[in-house]
């Protein structure tokens, strides 16, 4: 395919061509003001992908900013590939959020795929082995044979690429809810373990030195990935298929093994991937950092295509290539690392004190801007903001009440839910073993791995309950955190840190914005209170299909640290004989619950509330216990509240169990009410439970029998058998997968 | 006792396996680069699981064509004890030292869980620790590994007693519900669950590690006859 002919500076001027390239008039006059003259086509392909909105973020910066970012463990803030927290005995984890969104609409298999791809050269660029995988996944009801097809697919993509590369896929979440009907949301994570002495940064100091190009060739695939990314998604969203680059996880896993190698090469000076706008902010981002400015002579790519424009080779999102800077002189003891796995290792280019990106093809200059003005200069935008009529109507709504006929029905209803329903059947398609550091793998409240050599484990987990966050984007926002922290100090763990996966509508609507504002609000207060900073994250704005948004679905990856792995603690019940308790007293709250969203068909009112400072001492509280030996299990009371988390907890080793409750039947059963807690205690303990715990009610006992039965003041409510459940939550979503609509 | 794990472009169970000859059996393990080997110095050969070149043509086969495959064909015909897991047994199977070929899994889809399996020959170097007919479950992690073979070949390898390990609830469709096999010597094992994934019980299962000490006592009583 013959490249394009160059547009002339005075045609894309003419003819607005920076606006299909996502340039507004105005941004287009910055860009001319900061050459001081008018772009050529290669430049203004430059600013349009660094101005996007993902490369730049230059709608939510103002946001990004309210995040606390420091703490004593961070070694590494929001601004690498990947943020870096301490873990003691010179060892760190590291680990990022990232968002494959509308490349997943398109193209699930291979848009999942590269999403998994590309979250794992972040990590591994910092110089990190990449030790697990996250997800978390948001799709429309699986009722549509489109949904179901996205979804097989997603899961498909990111079982290929992970399996294949052997990074062990241990956690996640699922949800489905009609919002996400037209826009899904693929967002992958990835977490590193690093010795301190290790950690790399993607900065291109020392003029003269030389920069590398590695791995896979360049074609024309990805072209404006990270444009069509920053954009809503229209009917034409089909045509944008090629815009979706293709993975190769055989070439990922080579070039792990590589970088890696050459981690410990003192020749390096700097590495980061070539991601999202490809050598374009690789290139100029390394340069930016260090204060330096950068040449590279085009011709020297390695090309897949023939007759590639410049345009086409700094605009491309091939995948597989990472971008290094190597001490002059001492390419070939570079060269000689990537050889052994048959990889090209090229020099490309070379660092200028001169702070400029320019690039040379066929013995012209091909462009030539001031390196700050493609990452540094991008412009900051403060958008309007203004409260939802939506939401002043939930909040003004007396508190929703339900009335439930058949109890038990109503369980089994919720444990079908696919959103409560057991995801069996997506994480028997990842590895999640590989490596063998997975002590719990996929189904409990967080996945924790061990650390090798070390007492140490880490438990992790991706978390946001969306619906609570559309009903009151603030409290919502508190509650993501929260639960996710929640999660983490089950499994025995103290919160270390979190990455963000911010996903929105689009900014310019200002609904939208009031609703990233205030979710951002919410996470910062919990993230203060919790002492869990943000040290990495993702922004995805303009997830909108037919003109509508997706609910906004902040997703909070938090990893906590284990100091001995016998503190680790799993979700369900040990042994029989246990004594129950709860944590955390039921209020009548309904908005935004399971519950009603089987009774109702949607979700409105005020969600839950959540006070922050019970909370922490609520999680405080527990992981004393746990750690002092006195806890056999302990689950979180979330989704379906606590009539599914009790059902949850026996289902592993198909327990019964004799329950006990006081109070409103609906209420005790179905609410979603913050802070709360089911934990199994070995009766031997039980004083020294109680006193760790004052707060902790005693509800009942594990019993040995496979009968699930249920008290409320005095009355049996439900008495049913532990596999009748079992059945229904386990097999919900392979039933719906199989259905033909 | 000297190991070697020999690593592939695209082996990703390498480390897993050194670990567990190394942590586990307190043995002495070596990762095998599959360029420069020289495997004569080594008592016996792993070939681990993963994706060897991205499982691309067919899982194993560019592998099955390397030139270390001589070499392990030699250390074969030496009647030391050869083990490949999961890709190693498909490398196997492609290079001609073990019998039958592998097919997609009968759900089409990669499946990763503990399965229970049948020990069907307990007198093997691999399996002289386990009971005949006992039960133990191992870790499978593949999307390729429904074993098939004609039916003169299951014959054959149900009358030299050469089926290792069943399922006992077959996952991927395989022939005869079979989870590994040896050759007719005994000395090769080619098998689809990860008995390396198996060897502490902070993981959950110690099942597989019983697998490579049958392998230790095999070697221990074998060269005592010889020294």
């Amino acid at each position: 395919m013959p490249s394009m002919l160059e547009i002339s500076p005075e045609e894309i001027e003419h003819n607005r061509i920076y606006a299909e390239m996502g340039l507004s008039d105005q941004e287009y006059k910055q860009v001319v003001s900061l050459l001081g003259r008018r772009p050529n086509h290669t430049e203004i392909g430059l600013f349009s992908v660094m101005w996007s909105e993902h490369c730049s973020y230059k709608n939510s910066k103002p946001l990004l900013k309210k995040f606390p970012t420091e703490g004593p463990q961070v070694l590494q803030g929001p601004g690498e590939g990947a943020g870096i927290i301490d873990i003691g005995d010179e060892q760190a984890v590291v680990f990022k959020i990232e968002s494959h969104n509308h490349p997943s609409a398109v193209e699930p298999y291979q848009g999942a795929a590269t999403g998994v791809g590309g979250i794992i050269r972040d990590v591994f660029s910092m110089g990190a082995r990449p030790i697990a995988l996250l997800n978390s996944l948001r799709f429309g009801s699986l009722k549509h044979p489109r949904i179901k097809y996205l979804f097989e697919e997603v899961v498909r993509g990111i079982a290929g690429y992970g399996n294949c590369v052997g990074v062990p896929t241990v956690g996640g979440e699922v949800q489905f809810d009609d919002a996400y009907e037209g826009n899904p949301l693929v967002n992958a994570m990835c977490v590193g373990l690093i010795d301190h002495k290790d950690i790399q940064k993607g900065i291109a100091a020392g003029v003269g030195n030389t920069v590398m190009y590695v791995g896979a060739k360049t074609g024309r695939d990805g072209i404006h990935g990270a444009t069509f990314a920053s954009e809503e998604l229209s009917e034409e969203a089909e045509s944008k298929r090629p815009s979706v680059q293709v993975g190769d996880p055989f070439m990922e896993k080579l070039l792990i093994e590589a970088c890696l190698e050459v981690i410990h090469h003192d020749a390096l000076i700097g590495m980061q991937d070539m991601g999202a706008a490809g050598l374009t902010s690789s290139a100029s981002e390394m340069a930016s950092k260090a204060g330096t400015g950068m040449e590279m002579n085009l011709d020297h790519i390695p090309q897949r295509e023939l007759n590639m424009s410049p345009y086409e080779m700094m605009l491309s999102e091939s995948q597989e290539r990472m971008l290094l800077v190597i001490e002059k002189g001492r390419e070939q003891e570079i060269r000689k690392i990537f050889e052994k796995y048959d990889l090209e290792a090229v020099a490309v280019g070379e660092v200028i004190e001169e702070r400029r990106f320019r690039l040379f093809h066929k013995g012209e200059v091909a462009a030539d801007v001031p390196v700050d003005a493609l990452a540094e200069d991008a412009p900051v935008y403060r958008q309007p903001s203004c409260v939802p009529e939506y939401f002043k109507e939930f909040q003004a709504m007396e508190d929703y009440q339900s009335t439930i006929e058949d109890y038990e029905k109503t369980l089994i209803d919720l444990l079908k839910q696919p959103t409560i329903a057991s995801k069996e059947w997506v994480y028997d398609q990842y590895d999640s073993m590989v490596q063998t550091n997975t002590v719990v793998t996929p189904g409990s409240d967080a996945a924790v791995l061990r650390v090798r050599g070390t007492k140490k484990a880490l438990a992790m987990t991706t978390d946001c309950n969306s619906r609570y966050i559309y009903l009151d984007p603030e409290m919502g926002g508190k509650i993501a955190v929260a639960e996710a922290a929640r999660n983490i100090v089950c499994s025995g763990a103290r919160p270390l840190g979190l990455t963000d996966g911010l996903n929105f509508g689009s900014p310019e609507n200002p609904e939208i914005f009031w609703q990233m504002e205030k979710s951002v609000d919410g996470m910062s207060e919990a993230c203060e209170q919790l002492e869990a900073p943000v040290i990495s994250g993702n922004v995805s704005l303009y997830n909108e299909s037919y003109g509508k948004a997706i609910y906004p679905t902040p997703i909070v990856g938090m990893v906590g640290l284990i100091e001995d792995t016998a503190h680790i603690t799993r979700s369900d019940f040990q042994r029989s004989g246990d004594l129950i308790y709860v944590i955390g007293k039921a209020q009548a709250e309904f908005g935004g619950s399971e519950l009603q969203g089987i009774l109702e068909g949607r979700h409105f009112g005020k969600p839950p509330h959540i006070d922050l400072e019970v909370e922490k001492k609520r999680q405080s509280h527990l992981l004393t216990a746990i750690q002092a030996g006195v806890v056999q299990s302990a689950h979180d009371i979330s989704e379906g509240g606590l009539a599914v988390a009790l059902a949850e907890s026996l289902f592993a080793q198909e327990f019964g169990c004799k329950v006990e409750l006081e109070g409103d039947t609906a209420a005790e059963l179905f609410a979603e009410t913050q802070s709360r807690f089911i934990i199994s205690v070995s009766p031997e303990k039980q004083k020294e439970w109680e006193q760790l715990m004052t707060e902790a009610v005693l509800i009942g006992r594990v019993i040995d029998d496979g009968e699930y039965r249920l008290n409320v003041n005095g009355q049996p409510i439900i008495h049913t058998v532990t596999n009748k459940l079992k059945d229904a939550w386990k097999g919900a979503i392979p039933c719906l997968v199989k259905s033909k609509a | 006792m000297k190991f070697a794990v020999v690593v592939f472009p695209g082996s990703n169970c390498d480390r897993d396996m050194y670990h567990a000859v190394k942590e586990g059996l307190n043995e002495e393990a070596d990762l095998v680069w599959y360029l420069d080997a020289d495997l004569s110095s080594y008592d016996a050969i792993l070939l681990p699981g993963g994706f060897s070149y991205g499982d691309y043509l067919r899982s194993g086969s560019i592998a099955s064509t390397s030139p270390i495959v001589q070499q392990i064909k030699k250390a074969a015909a030496d009647k030391k004890p050869v083990l490949g897991v999961c890709n190693g047994f498909q490398i196997l199977l492609e290079s001609g030292l073990l019998p039958g070929a592998m097919l997609a899994n009968r759900d089409l889809k990669f499946m990763c869980h503990q399965e229970e399996l049948r020990v069907e020959n307990n007198k093997t170097m691999f399996t002289s620790e386990y009971q005949k007919d006992g039960l133990i479950h191992l870790p499978i992690a593949h999307g390729e590994g429904n074993y098939y073979c004609d039916d003169a070949t299951y014959q054959q390898l149900k009358d030299n007693e050469q089926i290792v390990f069943t399922y006992t609830n077959n996952p991927n469709g395989s022939t005869g519900d079979i989870a590994g096999i040896v050759n007719e010597t005994g000395n090769v094992l080619g098998m689809m669950p990860h008995p390396e994934r198996a060897v502490e019980s902070l993981l959950g299962n110690a099942d597989g590690l019983r697998l490579f000490q049958s392998i230790l006592t095999y070697w221990r009583n074998n060269h005592a006859i010889h020294a």
